[in-house]
């Protein structure tokens, strides 16, 4: 009986402290990606050629887990089968964070636009699904900005 | 902050080494290729951060922990193939690549390769 009080308290918990993050997190990628929608980045390989740049890299990652509860209802739905509605929010997250990663790393170092952006996704082992998401890609920094940061 | 941004800012100094994920340097031409570098880090989990991920695996969110554990084995991935070019000459790495795979529960491989090349001014 304990064993199901204890189980049924960490899927409370899991579901309550698990949608207090995601709407919070949430809110908090909303408003920076308002802020950064000025620094685009995008996935050509080709750079423009008509004003001098510098190039360095950035990369931007994290790791984010799914909660209790997540994890319970994807393995229901594993023995029928069928979209894991719980789990596509947790890699939206990731990848919007990571994106903005990325991106406040390039302003940082007075990039005006990021080229070639290629996104890494991999799990990492664990009772619950924790995945790791990077960004990486090269900022493009024009010449004069160079050493003096925006 | 400011001071910050701008000694972070070394690497596109002229005797650092150029990295990046372009496979050309606008207002550079490629004198030589020289070879396909790389570099590896393979880090474990800490228990400390273990447990605290433990927990966190129940509430959901970042693992703060993890985050900063791949980024300094991304670092250390990143500095080995820098160190690598270095060695056969380079001054840039171009078309860099990552790739990260869990080879245990519990321990990650992170690599990284690029090409190693001469660059200098176009003329």
């Amino acid at each position: 009986m304990i064993e199901y009080g204890i189980f049924a308290l960490l899927l409370v918990l899991g579901y309550g402290f698990g949608q207090l993050s995601e709407q919070r997190h949430y809110k908090s990628i909303k408003k920076r990606e308002r802020e950064m929608s000025a620094l685009p980045a995008v996935a050509s390989r080709y750079p423009p050629s008509d004003t001098q740049y510098q190039q360095h890299m950035v990369i931007g990652s994290v790791v984010v887990a799914s909660d209790y509860f997540k994890s319970f209802v994807a393995n229901l739905v594993n023995v029928f089968g069928g979209r894991i509605r719980s789990y596509e929010p947790l890699l939206d997250r990731g990848r919007r964070e990571a994106m903005l990663r990325l991106k406040q790393e390039a302003e940082k170092q007075g990039a005006s636009m990021i080229f070639n952006v290629k996104y890494e996704t991999s799990r990492i082992g664990g009772r619950v699904t924790t995945i790791e998401v990077m960004a990486y890609g090269t900022a493009l920094i024009p010449s004069q900005n160079v050493g003096a940061p925006a | 902050m400011q001071a910050n941004a701008s000694s972070e800012k070394t690497s596109t100094g002229s005797d650092e080494i150029i990295v990046t994920n372009l496979e050309y340097y606008p207002g550079m031409v490629i004198a030589q290729h020289l070879s396909l570098v790389q570099g590896s880090s393979v880090r474990a989990k800490h228990a400390g951060r273990d447990f605290m991920a433990g927990l966190k695996s129940i509430f959901g969110g970042e693992l703060a922990g993890y985050t900063e554990l791949l980024h300094e084995s991304r670092e250390e991935a990143l500095h080995r193939m820098v160190e690598q070019a270095k060695s056969v000459g380079a001054n840039a790495v171009l078309n860099v690549r990552f790739s990260t795979s869990s080879i245990a529960s519990g321990a990650a491989e992170i690599f990284v390769y690029g090409t190693a090349v001469t660059l200098r001014e176009d003329s």
